[in-house]
């Protein structure tokens, strides 16, 4: 009997010994590249966790069927392993270091979010896993040190300084008064410490400063201070839920401001669903589909938005975008590494410069990309009360001019 | 901290406004809690949860075209069924057990409910428009959304129409006796069984008005319950069980108390007043209990 027991346990242990001896050959098997990534797809995050899925898959497809990736004379396909990580970043971190340790998976694709990625990043960090982010912007994931995180996207500090720029310039050159209210999160508290950076280099004061709560429904107090105190902008971050209570709340107290920029636009459909109450509106956005960047596998932004619409259903909003475009940096990497040498791969990674539909992506050492600006864009309406996002800024690809100062709402 | 409110007397009187029209909302969900925890001795934990689903009735009329503000009426009605088949599966067994026991089920119930609404409405901040517009006073200087005067308005007159029913009706006659003394109504033939489920069903339907008029006045989010949960909670500590005037007063007060702790302190601590606001509360009444308990000894 006892002998039986050891036996049996002695197959067991045999079994298990196997199963993952096979897996951790698993990164490349037969003429499969295979990437994992951890992503929400139920909790909070699984709206844009989803858009992110979409955006990678979109990418996978269509890479493997132009071609897919070349090393060594030999042509290999992309495939990702998902799991869920419910929205929670202890979730992810297990999931980081199963998809590495068990599963052996040897190059990895980011979460949807800052805060998952940065608790991702130390397990990837640690079994030195080359991880492509595409939805983790805030600046301290870029001052850890980490050498094999790479971000194709610009950082949160970016998202709106381009605003405050723009409002100097329109005032003359002069400094203006800036109100902000910023959720108490990772990423809005990053867009706020580049808005404070952007004051300082211009001089700007900032006579409103507002922390909102993560059970943000009400902004009420601080749009009465806005309306005592005339501010000459009114800088929101705080997710969809900021965007959203904002521009309700604005319209509803009649709120007049010459000029209001925010995050999250499109991902709260304001233009769409809001309509003339989002009018004006500046919005910060990594990316839009009327820039001109191009590529070889989604030709440019517009062939990209409309392929994904076929696909998919839905306008892609920029998380897909940006999604997809870590794919052709991984690309682009495996066949300049020419080896999947996971050191060899995350040099070319980091020696990446190259043009997406995207925008280009190029990484500084702290791996955020430094070639691509982030575009405004402002909600415009017409006569009809059907409402646009149009390019702003840069001037570049602008397709639209500016609306200065925003219109009173007693003149509107 | 930040005293513009008492600079500017403007901004105090907006306070208060926004603060009685924001409580008297939370006086009607913390009297729906008032009510079942007279009455069946159960602390809802769901009770948030049952007003956000509420809220995404009316939230779903309005994306089919229907004006949200009908989800005042559609909302109860769905709901009071909701909460009849809770009570069924879930409330009937813990009923007569432990307070710890219905807390610990109706957290569960909790959860449930925000898993189950992310997953079926999408984890997406939402809103009803109600298109009402705007009233101004004094020069433009003090403004209120007249969605909020309206939510206002339909909680008084729900909460009304709840005294007056409880008052004249058999079954709200036969609610009130299970609350004084479950056993003797028992005993004089009041089916109790019937009057909780009923309990339940119209503390739900007092949620699902909540949600409704939610839904327009503010945004709705399945994990947002929780907030509204603990509000009521607090109310009802205030007020005590059985006293509507107390409900209503204690419920405005907080509504006031919540606008000037987000101008004071600055709005990441307006929930978090709310907080310690119950703490200290609580340890009040605590010593006041121990304080009657020396007098016994």
């Amino acid at each position: 009997m006892r002998l039986n027991k050891i036996i049996l346990s002695f197959v067991s242990a045999l079994v298990i010994l196997f199963s993952t001896s096979v897996a951790s050959f698993a990164k490349v098997v037969g003429d499969k590249i295979i990437l994992g990534a951890a992503i929400s797809l139920t909790g909070k995050y699984s709206s844009n966790g989803v858009h992110t899925q979409n955006g990678y898959n979109m990418a996978v497809d269509r890479i493997n069927s132009m071609g897919g990736v070349k090393v060594g004379g030999k042509t290999y396909k992309f495939d990702i392993i998902y799991y869920d990580d419910e929205s929670n970043p202890k979730r992810a971190a297990q999931l980081a270091e199963r998809l590495i340790s068990q599963d052996g998976v040897e190059f990895m694709l980011g979460p949807y979010s800052s805060g998952l990625t940065k608790a991702i990043a130390p397990v990837t960090e640690k079994y030195g896993v080359p991880m492509v982010e595409a939805n983790g912007a805030s600046r301290s994931l870029f001052t850890k040190g980490y050498k094999y995180l790479f971000a194709v996207l610009a950082p949160a500090n970016l998202y709106l300084d381009v605003a405050i720029e723009t409002a100097v310039e329109l005032n003359g050159g002069k400094p203006v008064r800036i109100a902000q209210a910023f959720e108490q999160d990772a990423f809005s508290q990053d867009v706020r410490l580049g808005i404070l950076d952007a004051a300082e280099r211009t001089g700007s004061k900032i006579i409103i400063d507002d922390k909102l709560p993560k059970e943000l429904n009400d902004m009420a107090a601080t749009l009465v201070k806005v309306k005592q105190m005339k501010p000459d902008v009114l800088v929101v971050s705080g997710h969809t839920k900021g965007a959203l209570t904002a521009i309700r709340q604005i319209a509803e107290m009649k709120v007049d401001v010459p000029m209001l920029a925010m995050t999250h636009c499109d991902a709260a459909k304001l233009s769409k669903q809001h309509g003339k109450n989002s009018q004006y509106a500046l919005c910060a956005s990594q990316w839009h589909k009327s820039l001109t960047y191009k590529d070889d596998f989604f030709k440019d932004g517009m062939t990209y938005a409309a392929d994904f619409e076929k696909e998919f259903g839905y306008d892609p909003p920029y998380q897909s975008a940006e999604s997809s475009a870590a794919l052709l940096v991984f690309k682009d990497a495996f066949e300049r590494a020419n080896s999947f040498d996971q050191k060899k791969v995350r040099d070319a990674l980091a020696a990446t410069n190259m043009q997406t539909f995207y925008g280009n992506i190029k990484f500084a050492p702290g791996g955020q990309n430094v070639d691509k600006p982030m575009v405004l864009f402002q909600v415009m309406c017409d006569a009809s009360g059907s409402c646009e996002n149009k390019v702003v800024a840069p001037l570049k690809w602008a397709s639209a001019k500016l609306i200065h100062p925003i219109p009173k709402w007693s003149e509107r | 901290m930040d005293f513009l409110v008492f600079q500017y007397p403007m901004i105090t009187l907006q306070a208060c406004l926004d603060g009685i029209l924001l409580g008297v909302l939370f006086a009607l969900i913390a009297y729906g809690m008032a009510l079942q925890w007279g009455v069946m001795n159960i602390i809802n934990i769901a009770q948030g949860d049952l007003v956000i689903l509420g809220g995404y009735i009316a939230y779903f009329m309005y994306l089919y075209g229907i004006h949200p503000a009908w989800g005042v009426i559609v909302a109860p009605v769905i709901m009071y069924f909701v909460g009849i088949a809770i009570y069924k599966l879930v409330i009937n067994k813990v009923v007569d057990r432990d307070l710890f026991i219905s807390i610990l089920a109706t957290f569960g119930i909790s959860i449930l409910f925000m898993q189950l609404m992310n997953f079926a409405f999408g984890a997406d901040v939402v809103l009803a428009n109600s298109g009402y517009g705007t009233t101004m006073l004094f020069d433009n200087n003090v403004v209120l959304p007249n969605s909020k005067i309206f939510s206002a308005f339909i909680s008084i007159v729900f909460a009304v129409c709840l005294v007056i029913y409880m008052k004249k009706s058999k079954l709200g006659r036969a609610i009130r006796a299970t609350a004084q003394n479950a056993r003797a109504a028992k005993i004089l033939g009041v089916n109790t069984e019937k009057v909780y489920a009923a309990t339940f069903g119209i503390n739900a339907a007092l949620c699902g008005v909540a949600g409704a008029l939610i839904s327009i006045t503010f945004t709705i989010h399945p994990y947002m319950g929780l907030p509204y949960t603990i509000r009521s909670f607090m109310i009802v500590i205030v007020a005590g069980l059985g006293n509507l005037p107390g409900v209503a007063m204690s419920g405005m007060g907080l509504g006031v108390f919540e606008e000037f702790a987000d101008y004071i302190l600055g709005t990441e601590f307006r929930i978090g007043s709310v907080f310690l606001l119950l703490v200290l509360i609580l340890v009040y009444r605590r010593f006041k209990l121990s304080r009657k308990r020396e007098y016994l000894k």
